[in-house]
């Protein structure tokens, strides 16, 4: 792949008072991949993502965006700049409609007069239809979000930011909750996604769902970067290695028939 | 992989038109108003109770019930409460009592700094919560201790008695007292007695004149924060914004929605809705005295319940409260009417608390598909 990254992170620590969440994490994003984080429980992926998305702030190191420094302040300002987040459990509001989740945050406005509402009609017609280019055919955009399958409420976090111009788009364990099938809707998801552009940064600790849709692996562990390597350059094995940290696990998976 | 995403899920059965329908927050207050008024029809309808001055009767209580209940509504969708309601109320109304009787203030100047003081103290209770994290229950306990110590403490430093009177000749000629303690609509309540729609007075010194003279502003104020507050709750983006602060504050914020600030603004919404009670009391009664609005926040929190708001937040129905003080409103005054003990009117209170939570759970459940 020779595109320019649209986010480079190079040498990022995090330091939390005493603990050394980060240790020198070096990352990058291209437009139209997927990018797999891996790693353990604990090796700082999350504490990572945080970072590129702006909710903490790097200890040390750098962040370049499209070839700039860049700082954000917020959330907010990551958004702003295309960065997108769909965090596991707490992308939707189960009690609210999948309409008023959609647009939570940027509701379109009609002015009435002096008075200024929200455009309901615009924004159930665009829930449905940003709903069924990601495959899935709401019975109505009224449905509290409570309702969907829990691969479904991944899926309406994953077109509202796809929807609102995301350039990035971090997805953190998007699948680690999910069933089978339901988890191979995401992985279809993300697939689309990535094809129309838009670069993924997928977290995750299943190494088969990375080799499903992953160009580039990289893995984390103990708050360091092993390495990134493209897709047939590693075997799932090896990457499984790597994330365990190497010799236990492979005593360990020798127990078990070789089959985690 | 093939993309079964957009397949009809042939496990979930059709939800029926009717189903739907039922499916809506204020189901319980509205089966609960049909069945409070059917009630009453039977057992108080020959009392006098569904004549003009019975109608006026119980919808002036149940106003009073619905200006409060809006305010907690909102509150509570937001994911707060306000237990300091009712102390507020007390406080509001010794506030303007005191400017204006004692210290001989204009009225106006009284009923805008009380305002512009109980707002600012629901701004404080706002900003603690949101800056501390505690539990709102907590903070507003605090308040509804502190409010009502000083209702107390100074008119009796002041004047010596915990009820200070006069404010109705204060308010005499004062042009924003009649906002809050007039009546609208005189001349055509005339115009239905000299038709013989209503009755009226056959001797004494209002002999002619029609037994109804008018609606009370109270009334035209809880319709008026009704219809308001509902509609920037389900049509507007700040309404949105409610909903999301209460129904996952963290969400929200992920996503840019500013829910300090739309706590605090309910805060002050709340203590606005106490201050418009308190004014409308004071004006009417033409005194002020140190224990009104007592458990007034527990009556406004019951009536949004009943609306069918979730105590948890981030779902309910300004409808749904307006319609819970309705029913307070016909209960209370409809067991008077009905010439039964008022005392049962605290049975009745808890007992329909307990049956509204339970459907509301219901209801909860079905909309979002837990098990």
């Amino acid at each position: 792949m020779t595109t320019e990254p649209i986010i480079q992170m190079r040498d990022i620590a995090k330091h939390f008072g005493p603990v050394i969440a980060l240790n020198g994490v070096s990352f990058d994003i291209r437009p139209g991949e997927c990018h797999c984080l891996l790693g353990d429980n604990g090796a700082g992926k999350s504490t990572f993502i945080k970072t590129m998305a702006g909710v903490h702030k790097p200890t040390s190191g750098e962040i370049l965006f499209g070839g700039q420094q860049m700082h954000f302040d917020s959330p907010r300002d990551a958004m702003e700049a295309g960065i997108a987040t769909v965090y596991q459990d707490l992308a939707m509001i189960p009690l609210m409609s999948v309409t008023r989740n959609f647009w939570m945050g940027r509701e379109p406005i009609r002015k009435v007069g002096p008075f200024k509402f929200m455009d309901f009609k615009t924004a159930n017609d665009v829930t449905m239809a940003e709903m069924r280019k990601m495959g899935i055919n709401l019975r109505s955009p009224d449905q509290a979000v409570g309702t969907l399958s829990g691969g479904e409420r991944q899926t309406v976090a994953i077109a509202r930011a796809v929807h609102f111009g995301a350039k990035v788009l971090i997805l953190d364990e998007p699948t680690s909750a999910l069933g089978v099938r339901q988890t191979a809707n995401v992985l279809s998801t993300i697939d689309r996604v990535r094809k129309t552009g838009i670069g993924i940064v997928f977290i995750t600790h299943n190494v088969r769902h990375a080799m499903a849709v992953g160009d580039r692996f990289t893995v984390l562990n103990r708050g360091k970067t092993l390495g990134t390597a493209a897709r047939g350059e590693i075997t799932p094995e090896a990457l499984q290695d790597l994330m365990a940290g190497g010799q236990e696990m492979a005593a360990l998976e020798g127990s078990l028939g070789g089959t985690v | 992989m093939s993309n079964t995403g957009a397949t009809v899920d042939e496990r979930i059965k059709e939800t029926s038109k009717l189903r739907k329908a039922l499916i809506r927050p204020e189901l319980g207050a509205i089966v609960g108003t049909v069945a409070v008024f059917a009630f009453f029809i039977v057992f108080a309808g020959d009392s006098g109770m569904f004549n003009p001055q019975g109608v006026l009767n119980w919808s002036t209580v149940s106003a009073q019930f619905m200006i409060i209940a809006v305010g907690a509504c909102m509150l509570m969708i937001a994911g707060e409460f306000d237990l300091s309601v009712g102390s507020m109320i007390g406080f509001a109304g010794m506030s303007i009592a005191i400017i204006s009787v004692t210290l001989g203030w204009p009225v106006w100047v009284a009923i805008l700094l009380t305002f512009a003081l109980c707002i600012a103290i629901g701004a404080l209770n706002g900003i603690i919560v949101v800056r501390t994290g505690l539990p709102s229950f907590i903070v507003t306990l605090a308040f509804l201790f502190i409010l009502r110590g000083f209702t107390i403490f100074f008119p009796q430093l002041i004047e010596r008695r915990t009820i200070i009177g006069g404010i109705s000749e204060a308010a005499a000629g004062d042009w924003l007292a009649p906002l809050f303690g007039g009546k609208v609509g005189g001349a055509f309540f005339v115009w239905l007695g000299d038709l013989g729609v209503i009755e009226v007075f056959s001797r004494g010194t209002r002999a002619g004149q029609p037994v109804v003279d008018g609606i009370p502003m109270l009334i035209i104020w809880a319709l008026g924060l009704v219809i308001v507050a509902h509609i920037i709750l389900t049509r507007t983006q700040f309404g949105n914004w409610i909903f999301a602060a209460g129904g996952d504050a963290q969400a929200a914020r992920y996503v840019g929605v500013p829910v300090n600030r739309v706590k605090i603004q309910m805060f002050m919404f709340t203590a606005f809705c106490a201050c418009v009670f308190a004014t409308c009391q004071v004006i009417e009664f033409g005194s002020a005295g140190a224990d009104r609005g007592l458990l007034k926040e527990f009556e406004a929190i019951i009536a949004v319940v009943i609306g069918g708001a979730l105590l948890t937040g981030g779902y309910g129905s300004v409808v749904g409260a307006a319609l819970g003080a309705l029913i307070f409103g016909v209960v209370q005054q409809g067991l008077f009417f009905a010439g039964v003990e008022s005392s049962l009117f605290r049975v009745f209170l808890g007992v329909i608390l307990l049956f509204a939570v339970i459907l509301n759970t219901y209801i909860r459940r079905i909309i979002t598909g837990e098990r």
